[in-house]
Formats: structure tokens, sequence, C-alpha cells
């Protein structure tokens, strides 16, 4: 058996060439034909140095893409279908009569009903735009407070934790306040939306730059990098994992206080979601409020599909996701023989994205 | 600062480096002195604590002496490191791409430069991958086009082969002196590896720990190119190893 493997590699080192071109040994000295003038050693040190990276890339795991989508598309399919089961045993269990209870059979085509009338839409676009806006304005405010508070050790040390309690505060307390200071109208709810959502991405952003790893900045500045042109070259896209991940909150914050907002400050002639829902509520259609809350879910869902597409595409790029996520892999141990621990060294930092849901209004 | 002799492209003139203040202080330099011809290539090399990476760090002017000055007659430096820290989020060219842009270098020309880069480290066709697409080594290489991007002048290099494998450091010796060569740039290349040291520097410059003073200066008479594995490298290593040992023996006391 060694003696197999010594002659292998023996023979290997002197012929050199392999039939695939990823031989380890070195070849042959310079070809005459092509008349390079690089000396013997350099040119065999350059085929090793080839056959090496050949070697050393990643075989890429050529898995289709439908196959992706449809692997995390079916548990929430069945989950889906599972939610619905239980809702339907509870209401045939007789716990509530079926006119404060009602089950998804009288729900569910109420619901699409709904989705055929221009009034629903009205509702809904009103409310989109309110959390759009809303939203927008918490973005800048945000991100310009955390860019400075992050830039400034004094401003750090006197507001620093002040936003952190900002963002813990239930955003339903701001409700009387803005009803005071803007009466029923649109600012109050503007107000309430603002102030639940910006302490989320100012703290994404102070976090992002604190986490910036000191090494890359070390190579900006000895890129001849300095103020602006090092938080646009290095800072920012260090800290952008963070700043995503206080964007994916403040967006749940956001829409957190508006429904907040639309439940109490009904602006008349205004029609939004929560509007209805407190409508349904005072009407007494149960049908009508799991209409609105079917829908406002539906919304979420949807919001948070899109910042995750945006997470995994940042992780990708970045090397901290293959399949499925770092952790779980190694956790798993080495799978398909292949160990990948060379190749592996993300120097960015890895965002707390999934945290993101930790106090309610 | 541009006082410097046509046959010095760096001047380290009696540098200090002390951190902290009062009985927490470390000195981490004390007198440095130290000429650097142009496209000469020097090794500091020493256990640890003996300053290399402060020494490093100050003659690329991420840092000032207490005492005394690091004169580069305006020669620009590019810095290398151990880690190659090249930036996650963008690609192999795109890293290289970045001195470049800090520059301000027209787009046309910053694409032909990149092109250009890679190909000098071998890696031409391979700047759309990303870092973590890419072994050790080849991570190491795009470092190295990043800092010949800088078109620097002297090029630091801080333990920048510490990390990879005896096969691959071995060939990037082979590429580094190549390069080196082509180019004629200065290297100041910190290692705590004699054999390496030996291979690759004109001189070596051993300095003692705590606080960093230059030990001793060799000179490498030996035709280039070198193997590691030579007798003449081992011979001259051992030597070099022996004075470090005395050095770091003083400490055990």
């Amino acid at each position: 058996m060694a003696t197999d493997t010594d002659t292998v590699t023996s023979r290997s080192l002197e012929a050199g060439s392999g039939t695939d071109g990823r031989n380890l040994g070195p070849g042959p000295g310079g070809d005459p034909a092509t008349g390079d003038p690089a000396t013997p050693a350099q040119r065999t040190s350059d085929e090793a140095l080839a056959g090496l990276d050949a070697l050393d890339l990643p075989v890429s795991s050529g898995r289709p893409t439908a196959g992706r989508i449809w692997s995390v598309t079916w548990p929430k399919i069945a989950a889906l279908a599972l939610f619905l089961l239980v809702w339907q045993i509870v209401v045939w269990s007789g716990w509530k009569p079926t006119y404060v209870l009602p089950g998804p059979g009288d729900t569910l085509p109420e619901f699409f009903d709904q989705l055929g009338t221009g009034e629903f839409w009205d509702a809904f676009g009103r409310t989109l735009t309110r959390a759009g806006e809303g939203y927008a304005v918490a973005v800048v405010l945000g991100g310009v407070v955390g860019l400075v508070v992050a830039r400034f050790g004094l401003l750090r040390a006197a507001v620093g934790s002040f936003i952190t309690a900002l963002q813990t505060m239930p955003s339903v307390v701001w409700v009387p306040l803005a009803i005071l200071l803007f009466k029923l109208n649109e600012s109050a709810i503007m107000f309430v939306v603002v102030l639940g959502a910006a302490p989320s991405v100012a703290n994404g952003v102070i976090y992002g730059v604190d986490y910036v790893p000191p090494l890359l900045v070390r190579v900006g500045r000895s890129m001849g990098a300095r103020g602006f042109s090092l938080y646009r070259h290095v800072v920012a896209p260090a800290a952008f994992p963070s700043v995503l991940a206080g964007l994916k909150q403040g967006w749940a914050f956001a829409w957190r206080s508006l429904m907040a907002g639309e439940l109490i400050v009904i602006v008349p002639g205004h029609p939004s979601i929560g509007a209805d829902l407190q409508n349904a509520r005072d009407l007494s259609d149960t049908v009508g409020v799991l209409v609105s809350m079917l829908t406002i879910f539906a919304i979420g869902v949807a919001v948070d599909a899109v910042f995750n597409i945006l997470d995994r595409r940042m992780r990708e790029r970045r090397g901290l996701l293959s399949e499925g996520s770092n952790a779980v892999r190694a956790a798993r141990g080495p799978r398909n023989g292949r160990p990948k621990e060379d190749l592996a060294g993300p120097t960015g930092p890895v965002g707390p994205l999934s945290g993101a849901d930790t106090s309610a209004v | 600062m541009t006082a410097l002799a046509t046959d010095t492209a760096l001047r380290i003139d009696g540098v200090s480096r002390v951190f902290g203040a009062g009985a927490g202080q470390v000195h981490a330099l004390d007198g440095i002195h130290l000429d650097v011809r142009p496209g000469e290539f020097v090794c500091l090399l020493g256990a640890s604590g003996c300053g290399k990476s402060t020494l490093l760090s100050l003659v690329a002017g991420l840092d000032r002496p207490t005492v005394g000055t690091v004169d580069t007659g305006g020669r620009r430096v590019g810095m290398m490191f151990q880690d190659s820290a090249l930036l996650p989020w963008l690609t192999a060219g795109g890293n290289v791409e970045v001195p470049l842009k800090l520059r301000r270098v027209p787009k046309a020309t910053r694409r032909a430069r990149v092109d250009e880069l890679l190909g000098m480290v071998r890696l031409a066709g391979q700047g759309d991958r990303r870092p973590h697409e890419l072994s050790g080594g080849m991570r190491q290489r795009v470092s190295l086009a990043r800092a010949f991007a800088q078109e620097a002048d002297i090029l630091c290099m801080d333990e920048p082969f510490g990390a990879l494998d005896a096969m691959t450091r071995d060939l990037l010796h082979d590429e580094l002196e190549r390069i080196w060569r082509e180019t004629g740039v200065t290297v100041l290349f910190v290692t705590h590896d004699v054999r390496e040291a030996v291979r690759l520097g004109d001189r070596i410059v051993l300095l003692s720990s705590r606080p960093g003073r230059v030990a001793e200066i060799f000179d490498v008479a030996m035709d280039r190119p070198r193997r590691i594995d030579e007798h003449q490298v081992s011979e001259l290593a051992s030597v070099v190893t022996a004075r470090l040992r005395q050095e770091v023996a003083r400490h055990g006391h």
C-alpha cells in the first residue's frame, strides 16, 4: 500500500503534466516552440501555481433555482394549511358560536370578495401610502441621527441609550400625544409611525458603524482613504448588514405603529385598513375583523419576503451563505466530503437579522 | 521631507514609539535607525513584541513616532496585511480598483489597470470572483495586486504569507520575487520565519523585543533565485536563528 503511494507520487513528480491540467507536480521546463523567455524554473513555478489555483477553486454546487424555490415554498404552504385546519377544528368544537368566531369557510370567500371592491383598494392604498411615507421619513431621520451619533462620542454618551429606550417604547403610547398635537388627521398618524420606526433605523446604523472590523479601516487608511472617502468605500459597505437589519426592524415597527395609529386616529372620509378593522369591531362583524387582519398579515409577509431577498443576496455576495446558514452547516459537519475551511473566512460582520420582533405595540 | 539622498528610499531615524503613559507605558520601539536603498528587499525579523507591525504602521503613515522621524522622501507607501483583508462586498477586481478610485483614476484607465495588475499576480480572468470564492493564496495575490494599485514605491508587507500552507507559501515567494524584480519596488517585509527572510531578503534586520531595537543586520550575499530548501539558505538561517534565540533568551530571566 505504502509502496503504491510512493510510486504514484514520484511518478507524477517526474512526469509532471497531468491529463486535466490540475496536477500538483511541477511540469517539465519551457516549451521551446513557444519561445517563452521565462527560465525553466520560473515556468515550473507558474505551472504549479496554476495547478494549485485550479484545485483551490470551489466546485459550484449546481442546484436548480426552481428546486430551491420549491424547497422554501412548500413548508410555508404546509404551515398555512395546518393553521387553517386548527382554526376550523376550533370552530367545529363549538367553543364560540359561529357569528362570534366564523370559520375559514366563511371568512376566506369574504376576503376574496373584498379584493374585488373599490373600497378595499381605496383603504389598502391609503394605508400603504401612509406606511411608505412614514417609513421613508423614519429612514432618513433615523439614518442621519444614527450617523451623527456614531460619529461623535459626546452625542453617543448623551443620547445613545435614549435611542434604545425609545425603540422599546410601545408606539401606541405616542398616540394620545399625537392627537393632542395634531388633532385627528394624517399628521398625527405620520408622527406615530416616524417615532416608532426611526429609533430602530438609527440603532442599526450606530451598531453597523461600531462593528466595522478595525482591520478593514486600517486597510482603507493604508490605501489613502480619509474622512468621507473612508466612509464611502469602507465604513458604509462594512456596516451594511447591520443597517439592513435596522431597516427591517424599522419596517416592523413602522407597520405596528401605523396600525396602532389607524385604529385610534380615524380621519373622517379617509378609509384605511385600520379604520375598516375598527368599524368592523363596532358593528360586531367578526368576518370583517378577520378579513382586515388577514390583509394586515399578508402585507407583513410580503414586505418580509422583500427584506429576506435583499438579505439573502447580500449574504451570498459576501460569502456568508452557501447552503443553509454557515452556522447550520458547521453544526452538521462536513458533507459531500469536501472540506471548505480554506475557502471560508468572511471578514465582514454578520448582522443580527433575525431578532427583529422584540417588542410589541 | 525631500532631503533624502538619491540612494535612500526610506530613512528611519532614531524612531521610538511609546504607547500609553505612566506605569502602564509600553516601549514598542526604541531608537530605531535604518536606511533602505531604492529597490532593496529588507526583511524585518523578530519574536513577538519586537514592534515589527508598529514599525510598518509608522512607515505606512498610519501612526506617528513618539520620537524621531520616518522619511520616505515623498514616496508612496503601500501596505499588505497577514489576513488578506479584502473587502468582502467587492469582487477581486473591485478590490484592486479601490485605490485607483481613491486617486480618481478615470474609469476606462481603471479597468485596464485592474486587468494588468491581476495578470501580474497570475489571476487574469479571475477578477469577477468574490474573496470567499478564492483560496488563501489567491486572496493574498489579490491583496498584492491591490497594494500595487496604490502605485507604491515602497511596499510594506506584514507577515503576508504567515497563514498559508508551505507549498503555497513557497510558490508565492517565487511570485513575489519575480514581481519585485520586474517593478523595482522597495520592499519592507515583516516575518517571524527565519528561512523565509533568508529566502527573500537582501538584508535581514533582526529586532529585539520589548523594547524593539535593531539587534543585528545580516547581509544576504546569495544569488537569486534562491530556494528555501537550498543548503546555503539553511546555513545562514541557522546562524540567524541562533542569534534570534539569544535575543529571546534574555527575556527568560
